[in-house]
C-alpha cells in the first residue's frame, strides 16, 4: 500500500554516491553484494567458522596428535577429562581426536553432495523453466521418477551395483560414489525450486526488455533470471547440507558407506545411538561440531541472500 | 504521403488453447489479432485505443518480434521484419524499441540503474565503445531528466515515475527510430502521469520518434496522438486522424467508447449523452460471426452477423476530417459524442 | 468537527473524525493517516480523491475494522456510526455492523471473491450465517440479489465459480454480496479502476441506482477524478496522510482551494480539449516514513512560500462545507 522505499533522499546516501561516481567506477550487483557481506558480522562469523572446519578437514594433525582409531577398551566410555578434552568412547579411542578426525568424510560428502545436487538441479531447472515446451516436459517427468525413488532404497541400489559385495573399496572411492549417489537421488528437489523460481521470474516485463534489445538466451538466463532465482536455492542448499551429513551417516550405518577406519560425524553419531542416557558425551560433541557446520552454511547462505537483494541491503 | 516509416499488413496471431497435462490437445485459438492493418509515418504518433482484451498488447508484442506472427507483414523501412535474420534482426532491434507498462516489474531489481540503462550498449558493443558507456547512460538519465549521479541506485530506490524514466531511458539508448510504448503512463499516479506524458512529447520532438502508443485511456491517446486506431476483439474498428476520431467518429463502438468516458466537469453531469452497452466483450476464442461488435451494437441487423463490414473509407463527399476507414456497415456521424 | 459543516443539531450517519493511523514497520514508523476527518449522510455520495500512498484505501479499512494489525495501529480518532464509536465497541459488536451497517467492495472482485467456492455459495453463506435464513431461502435471496446487479440468468450463474464470470459480471456479483446485508453505508474503494470504460459506466450507474433506491451512504475512493465529476456530492481530497480539500463537487472543479487540487486538474489530459497544455506537478509524492516538515505538499507546489516549509497549515474554513488546509487558501480559491 505505501512504499516506504519510494522517493529515498536522504543526505547520506546522496553524498556516498557523489563519492563513487567521483571514484568513476561503476557498480554492478556483485560487486556491490561483495561491498555489503564484508561488512556484515553474520559473514564474518560463519565464514571464519567454515573456514577453520575447513583446515580441520584438511590438516586434522594440526590439532591433534592422537590417533583416532586407536582404542583401549579399559578407558571404554570414560568422561571427558584433562587428557582427553571431549572423553573416550565405546571402544576406548578419543573423541576429540576422531570429530577432528572426523571432519574431512563429513565435510567432504556434505559439501560435494550439496553442491552436485545445487549444480544439476539449478542447470536443468533453468533449461526446462527458460525452454519450456517437450524440453520442459520430458525433464520434469525424469526428474518426477528420480523423486518417486526412496532415498535410502535408491543409494542402496547404486552403492551395491558399484561395489561388489566382501569388497573394500578405498576411503576416496567411497565417498565420491556416497556424494555421487546422494546428489543423484536429491537433484529433483534443487531442480524444481530452481525450475519454479525461473517461471515467475521470466514473466517480468525486464525479460521482455532484455529480449526486445535483442539479448541472448545466455544473457538473459546469466544476467536476469540467474540473480533473480538463486534465493530460494540457496535456502535449499543450506538445508540441504546438514541433511546430507546425515545420509552419510546412515549409509555408514547400513555397511554402504564410510567403514573404519574412516572416521566421520555421522558415524560417531550412530555409534553413540545405545549410548546416549549412560554416555551423552558421546553423542554430543559429534553432533554439537554437526550443528556448528550446518549453522555456519544457514548463516553464511542467509547473508549471500541478503547481500544479493538490493531491497534488503 | 511519404513512404511510412513501419507499414502493418493484415496482422494474425492466434494463441492456440492447449489442454492435458503431458499430451497437449489445440481445443481452439485466441484470436489475439485478427487482421491488422495501418501504416506509421516517420515523426507521428499513432494511438491504438481498445478495452481489455482486444489485442492490443499482442499487437505489440508482434511488431517487438517478441512472439512470432500467424500470418501478415509488417514492414520497417521497406523490408519484412518477419524475413530479418542475425544481423539484420539486431540492426532492428536498434531501430524499434519498446516502453512498457509496469514500472515495477520492467526493471530487474537486481541490476543498478546504470547496468539498466547500459545494458544496450552491451548487447550491441558497436553503438558505443566501452570507455564512453559510462558517459553515455549519464546523458541518457540527464535526458529523461533523471540525476545522472543516481547510476548505482537500484530500481526500488526510485518511484514508480521515475522507474517508468529509467525504462524510457533504456529504450532510447540505441537511438531507435521507432518506439512502441505499451500503455506506459497508466500504471503511474495522475499527478506523475502528465510529466511523462510530456517528457515522451518533448523526446519525440528532439528525437524525431515514431510513436505507436498503446493505451485503454482515450484521454492520454487523445493528448499524444495524431492518429488514432480502436481496436475491438482483434480488429481494428476505425482509424483516422485524431480529430476525425473525437470529433467525427462513425463506427458504433468509437461513438460508445468516447461517450462512456467520464469528463472531469460536473457540469457537464446529466447533460452528456452516454451510450450505455450491453454485457461484456464477447471471448476472443469464439467472437461472433460477421461484424464483431454486433452483439453489443444497437443498430446491428442481419446483414451484421453475415458480413463482415470492411474498413474502408465510409462517407463520400465530407471534408476531410470526417472522411476515414471505419469497418461498420452503418457508418455515419453522430452529432455530440464528447462534450 | 466536519460534522458540524452540514449538520449542526441531529448525527449524520458516520462521521470520522481525527483519525490517527500509523504503521510501524522495520525502517520506522510511518503516519498514514494524520488527523483524518470526514462524514457521509444516507442517501449522499462522499468520494475520497487521492494517490497511491495518500490514505484513502487506508481510512477506509479502519472504518471497516479490517486493517492488518501490526503493521498498522489505529492511535487516535474516532469512527461512529450512528453516533456509536465503532474503534471503541467489542470485536463482536465489530463484526455485527460489519456488512450489515457498513459493507465494502474492492478493486479486484477475482481476488476478493474465494475462487473455490460458488459466487451463490458465497452471497448465500453470508446470509445463512447472519440472518439465519435456511439454506432454501439463502438461494432465493441470493438470486434475487443477483438479479438486482443484473446479470443475466441469474438462476444460472448463481451457481458458477468466480472464474467464469467476467470481469464486470464478478464486480456486479461483489457489490451483490455487499448488499446481501442491506448495509447503510458502502464504502467503494476503486471500484471500476480495474474495468473497462464501457464496463465502468455500467458499474458506476448501476451503483447510483442501487444507492438512490436504499437511500445508502456511498463512500467512494478513487484516484480518477473524471468518475468523481460524474457521481459525487462531495469531495474530500487526501495527500500524504491529510485531507488536504473538501468541498462540494461544483466547488471543487470550478474553484479548486489547494494547489494541490488545483494542479492535479490542471494536469489530466481531458477527453473533450484537445492540445491543452499538461501542466505537470514536480516530484513525487512523499514516503511516509520522510514527511516534509510544514505542509508535506510544499517541495511540490508552485506557489511554496516560507510559513509553508516550516509550519502545518490548519483547515481553513471556506463558507458552507468547504474548507482547505492551505496557508494561502484564500488567494487559491479566488485566483479567477
Amino acid at each position: 500500500m505505501t512504499e516506504p522505499t519510494d522517493a529515498i533522499s536522504s543526505t547520506t546516501s546522496r553524498g556516498a554516491y557523489a563519492a563513487a561516481t567521483t571514484e568513476g567506477r561503476q557498480r554492478g550487483l556483485w560487486s556491490d553484494a561483495w561491498r555489503n557481506l564484508r561488512r556484515q558480522p553474520t559473514f564474518l562469523i560463519s565464514a571464519g567458522l567454515i573456514l577453520l572446519v575447513l583446515v580441520m578437514a584438511a590438516f586434522p594433525q594440526l590439532f591433534t596428535s592422537v590417533d583416532p582409531t586407536y582404542g583401549d577398551l579399559s578407558r571404554q566410555r570414560q568422561l571427558p577429562s584433562v587428557d582427553a578434552w571431549f572423553g573416550y568412547d565405546n571402544q576406548g579411542a578419543d573423541i576429540y581426536a576422531r570429530v577432528i578426525y572426523g571432519t574431512r568424510a563429513s565435510v567432504v560428502v556434505g559439501v560435494l553432495a550439496t553442491a552436485g545436487t545445487v549444480l544439476i538441479g539449478s542447470t536443468l531447472g533453468i533449461l526446462a523453466g527458460y525452454y519450456g515446451g517437450w524440453l520442459d516436459a520430458l525433464m520434469s517427468r525424469v526428474a518426477d521418477v528420480f523423486f518417486g525413488l526412496p532415498f535410502v532404497l535408491g543409494a542402496i541400489v547404486i552403492l551395491t551395483t558399484l561395489n561388489a559385495p566382501g569388497s573394500t573399496p578405498g576411503p576416496v572411492r567411497i565417498v565420491a560414489q556416497v556424494v555421487l549417489s546422494i546428489a543423484l537421488l536429491s537433484w529433483p528437489v534443487a531442480m524444481r525450486i530452481m525450475r519454479a523460481a525461473v517461471i515467475s521470474a521470466k514473466q517480468n516485463d525486464y525479460v521482455k526488455a532484455a529480449r526486445a534489445l535483442g539479448a541472448s538466451s545466455r544473457r538473459i538466463i546469466f544476467r536476469h533470471l540467474l540473480p533473480n532465482c538463486l534465493a530460494p536455492v540457496l535456502v535449499y542448499a543450506t538445508i540441504a547440507l546438514g541433511a546430507f551429513i546425515g545420509v552419510e551417516a546412515t549409509l555408514s550405518f547400513l555397511g554402504l558407506g564410510l567403514r573404519s577406519p574412516v572416521v566421520s560425524w555421522g558415524v560417531m553419531i550412530s555409534d553413540a545411538r545405545d549410548y546416549v542416557r549412560i554416555a551423552p558425551h558421546l553423542l554430543l560433541f559429534p553432533a554439537g561440531f554437526l550443528t556448528m557446520t550446518v549453522l555456519a552454511f544457514v548463516m553464511l547462505g542467509d547473508a549471500v541472500r541478503e547481500a544479493l537483494d538490493p531491497k534488503l541491503r | 504521403m511519404a513512404e511510412p516509416i513501419l507499414s502493418v499488413r493484415n496482422l494474425v496471431k492466434h494463441f492456440p488453447l492447449r489442454v492435458g497435462v503431458v499430451f497437449k490437445r489445440v481445443v481452439g485459438h485466441v484470436r489475439a489479432v485478427d487482421g491488422v492493418s495501418f501504416d506509421l509515418h516517420r515523426g507521428e504518433t499513432l494511438g491504438v485505443v481498445g478495452e481489455s482484451g482486444c489485442g492490443k498488447s499482442t499487437l505489440a508484442q508482434v511488431l517487438m518480434r517478441l512472439e512470432p506472427p500467424t500470418s501478415g507483414a509488417v514492414t520497417f523501412e521497406g523490408r519484412n521484419i518477419f524475413d530479418m535474420r542475425g544481423a539484420e534482426l539486431r540492426r532492428l532491434r536498434r531501430d524499434i524499441q519498446i516502453v512498457l507498462q509496469d514500472p515495477y516489474t520492467s526493471l530487474n531489481p537486481r541490476m543498478t540503474v546504470g547496468d539498466i540503462v547500459g545494458e544496450p550498449f552491451e548487447i550491441h558493443p558497436e553503438v558505443a565503445p566501452k570507455a564512453s558507456r559510462r558517459q553515455r547512460v549519464q546523458e541518457l538519465l540527464d535526458v529523461v531528466g533523471l540525476n545522472p549521479e543516481h547510476i548505482n541506485r537500484y530500481p526500488h530506490q526510485f518511484s514508480g515515475g521515475q522507474r517508468q524514466r529509467i525504462g524510457i531511458a533504456r529504450a532510447l539508448a540505441l537511438r531507435p527510430k521507432v518506439i512502441i510504448c505499451d500503455e506506459p503512463v497508466s500504471a503511474l499516479d495522475v499527478s506523475i502521469q502528465a510529466q511523462v506524458m510530456n517528457l515522451l512529447g518533448e523526446l519525440q520532438t528532439e528525437f524525431g520518434l515514431s510513436y505507436v502508443f498503446i493505451a485503454h485511456d482515450l484521454s492520454v491517446v487523445r493528448h499524444l496522438s495524431d492518429r488514432v486506431a480502436v481496436m475491438y476483439l482483434g480488429k481494428i474498428a476505425e482509424i483516422g486522424t485524431e480529430t476525425s476520431i473525437y470529433e467525427h467518429p462513425t463506427h458504433p463502438y468509437t461513438q460508445a467508447l468516447l461517450s462512456a468516458v467520464p469528463v472531469p466537469d460536473p457540469e457537464l453531469r446529466g447533460r452528456r449523452e452516454v451510450i450505455r452497452l450491453s454485457g461484456d466483450v464477447p471471448s476472443p476464442v469464439d467472437p461472433p460471426s460477421g461484424c464483431r461488435f454486433r452483439t453489443r451494437c444497437w443498430k446491428a441487423t442481419d446483414l451484421c452477423a453475415e458480413q463482415e463490414p470492411p474498413l474502408t473509407l465510409r462517407l463520400d463527399g465530407s471534408d476531410a476530417d470526417r472522411e476515414h476507414p471505419s469497418a461498420c456497415h452503418f457508418a455515419e456521424p453522430r452529432p455530440h459524442v464528447v462534450a | 468537527m466536519s460534522a458540524s459543516m452540514s449538520r449542526v443539531d441531529d448525527q449524520p450517519l458516520l462521521v470520522v473524525s481525527d483519525l490517527q493511523v500509523e504503521f510501524r514497520t522495520s525502517d520506522g514508523v510511518a503516519k498514514v493517516l494524520n488527523g483524518v476527518s470526514y462524514h457521509v449522510d444516507a442517501g449522499e455520495t462522499m468520494a475520497v480523491l487521492g494517490e497511491s500512498g495518500s490514505g484513502k484505501s487506508v481510512t477506509a479499512q479502519t472504518i471497516m475494522g479490517i486493517l492488518d494489525t501490526p503493521p498498522a495501529h489505529v492511535t487516535g480518532g474516532s469512527v461512529r456510526f450512528h453516533g456509536e464509536d465503532l474503534l471503541t465497541v467489542s470485536p463482536e459488536r465489530r463484526r455485527e455492523v460489519r456488512g450489515s451497517g457498513i459493507a465494502m467492495i474492492f478493486q479486484d472482485a477475482l481476488s476478493a471473491l474465494n475462487p473455490v467456492f460458488t459466487i451463490g455459495f458465497q452471497i448465500a453463506e453470508q446470509l445463512r450465517l447472519r440472518q439465519g435464513m435456511t439454506r432454501r431461502e439463502a438461494r432465493r435471496r441470493t438470486i434475487e440479489l443477483l438479479d438486482l446487479v443484473r446479470i443475466p440468468h441469474a438462476a444460472r450463474r448463481v451457481d458458477e465459480y468466480p472464474h467464469e464470470f467476467s470481469g464486470g459480471m464478478r464486480q456486479r456479483a461483489m457489490i451483490a454480496m455487499s448488499l446481501a446485508l442491506d448495509p447503510e453505508v458502502l464504502i467503494a474503494d476503486e471500484p471500476t479502476t480495474a474495468l473497462d470504460v464501457t464496463v465502468q459506466a455500467q458499474i458506476m450507474d448501476l451503483l447510483k441506482e442501487i444507492q438512490d433506491e436504499r437511500q445508502m451512504g456511498l463512500i467512494l475512493i478513487t484516484h480518477d477524478l473524471g468518475v468523481v465529476a460524474e457521481v459525487a456530492d462531495r469531495i474530500a481530497v487526501m495527500y500524504a496522510g491529510r485531507i488536504v480539500e473538501e468541498a462540494d463537487a461544483r466547488s471543487l472543479y470550478r474553484r479548486p482551494a489547494h494547489p494541490y487540487t488545483e494542479a492535479l486538474l490542471d494536469s489530466i489530459p481531458r477527453l473533450d480539449l484537445k492540445g491543452q497544455q499538461l501542466r505537470t506537478i514536480r516530484g513525487t509524492p512523499p514516503s511516509l516514513l520522510n514527511v516534509p516538515p510544514g505542509c508535506p505538499f510544499h517541495p511540490r507546489c508552485p506557489r511554496a512560500a516560507e510559513p509553508c516549509r516550516t509550519t502545518l497549515p490548519t483547515r481553513v474554513a471556506l463558507g458552507v462545507g468547504r474548507a482547505s488546509a492551505c496557508h494561502f487558501a484564500e488567494e487559491v480559491v479566488s485566483r479567477g
